[in-house]
């Protein structure tokens, strides 16, 4: 039980953090917009309501990529990586924790996002809902892992996405073939496999990842 | 040292050998293909050279997880040489697989064949490999983090495939349909040869890229003991 203590300690003060500082939501709410509306004026006025579907989902992942960007500046700064590393904890808690902290800024910047879509361009369906539920398991999972990387690297935050988008290409895959087909399940189920087989890989491997 | 050099040696001139020998297999004495014809004979060079590719990426991430478990420090560099083969087999698999789209259906590129999709996809995948290796000072904390990597690709890979399955459904109509190649006997004989033939390549450039790279850090070793 020590080891789910630790996870929420852990996510709280990422939570409290942010509460604080403002740092990252409200850019990633502004940028999730921004990018909405240039979507806007990129698709031709006769483009179908599948294109758009597929901006959403690019939108999305560059949020994403946005807010991980940030994930582990704080701790690189203050080098506070170090102290959590040399804690008493399982090292799998920082991830895991880090990975709650992200997946909660996502669901707020797609709480604001699905509606701010559905008021521009097209209605949101359950399926999207959804997709866009699974599919952020999936890239708060491997994308904590991928930031927690790239903190390690000189490249920082040039390397990350170059690390993230081929390896969540499949989550894309999903997420538009779930919102555009008539029948979602399939593609439903592929995100949860994905889901499943990166957050126990990264669970897994988190620990190589930060230590010496 | 002689020992290994002549291993190496003994590998190269099998893998030439086979080379040859599965080269003129194909172009001369493989049965032409009912309905592609001459063009049908790059399938002996494509296809081992894909599964060649695949092997390679196995094999890195196999000396990865080795790494992980026994932190023994000169897996890292086998793993490192693995996916380093396993990228250049990967584009001569793009090369190759362009050029026989570009002859039976007319188009450098297409979204509907699977296998190039996957391999576009690993491409980027490993190149990204390569920008983490390059930006993380060398030692244990690199031979992690690029055995973490090498690891999440080998998962990548069954599940980008499924992916590309899945999206042929709403993203590209299936154009082309091409029935697996009937296969004779005569023909799976010969690209037996020339899946031995790229799997003793690989095997002949890894050992010797490998016995490079060992050389160049035993000498920066040396270099740095007499400063």
């Amino acid at each position: 039980m020590t080891y789910f203590a630790d996870v929420a300690a852990l996510a709280r003060k990422d939570i409290l953090l942010e509460l604080r500082s403002r740092d990252t939501l409200p850019a990633m709410l502004l940028f999730v917009v921004s990018a909405l509306v240039v979507f806007h004026f990129s698709l031709p006025s006769d483009a179908s309501a599948t294109a758009s579907t597929g901006l959403l989902w690019i939108a999305l992942l560059f949020t994403a990529l946005l807010g991980l960007g940030r994930a582990f500046t704080a701790e690189r700064e203050q080098r506070v990586l170090d102290g959590l590393v040399l804690a008493p904890c399982d090292r799998s808690a920082i991830w895991l924790a880090k990975s709650l902290g992200v997946l909660a800024f996502l669901g707020v910047a797609e709480a604001l996002a699905l509606p701010a879509y559905a008021l521009f361009f097209e209605p949101v369906g359950w399926e999207l809902v959804a997709a866009v539920l699974l599919a952020n398991l999936g890239l708060a999972a491997v994308g904590t892992l991928l930031a927690a990387m790239a903190a390690a690297s000189r490249a920082r935050e040039l390397l990350l996405p170059l690390l993230f988008l081929p390896l969540v290409i499949p989550v894309v895959v999903g997420g538009v073939g779930a919102t555009v087909v008539d029948n979602p399940g399939r593609y439903l189920g592929f995100l949860a496999l994905y889901d499943l087989i990166f957050a126990i890989l990264s669970w897994a491997s988190f620990e190589y990842v930060v230590a010496e | 040292m002689s020992l290994r050099n002549n291993r190496a040696v003994l590998l190269a001139a099998a893998a030439s050998v086979l080379l040859v020998a599965g080269l003129a297999l194909a172009l001369f004495w493989a049965p032409e293909d009912a309905d592609q014809g001459f063009s049908q004979r790059i399938f002996y060079v494509h296809v081992p050279i894909a599964l060649t590719a695949y092997a390679c990426f196995g094999w890195g991430a196999w000396k990865a997880l080795r790494l992980l478990w026994t932190r023994d420090s000169r897996y890292d560099l086998e793993s490192y040489t693995a996916v380093h083969m396993g990228v250049i087999f990967g584009i001569l698999t793009l090369v190759t697989g362009s050029i026989w789209a570009k002859i039976s259906w007319g188009v450098w590129w297409t979204w509907s064949e699977r296998q190039l999709t996957l391999f576009l996809v690993l491409f980027l995948f490993y190149c990204a490999y390569f920008m983490l290796r390059f930006s993380v000072e060398s030692g244990p904390r690199r031979a992690n983090l690029s055995a973490v990597y090498a690891l999440f690709g080998v998962a990548l890979i069954p599940v980008s495939f499924l992916a590309i399955r899945l999206a042929e459904n709403f993203i590209h109509p299936v154009v082309f349909t091409r029935d697996g190649p009937q296969m004779s006997g005569s023909m799976f004989f010969v690209f037996c040869v020339c899946l031995a033939a790229m799997l003793g390549l690989f095997a002949s450039l890894y050992t010797n890229e490998l016995m490079g790279k060992r050389l160049d850090a035993r000498l920066r070793e040396l270099r740095e003991a007499l400063e």
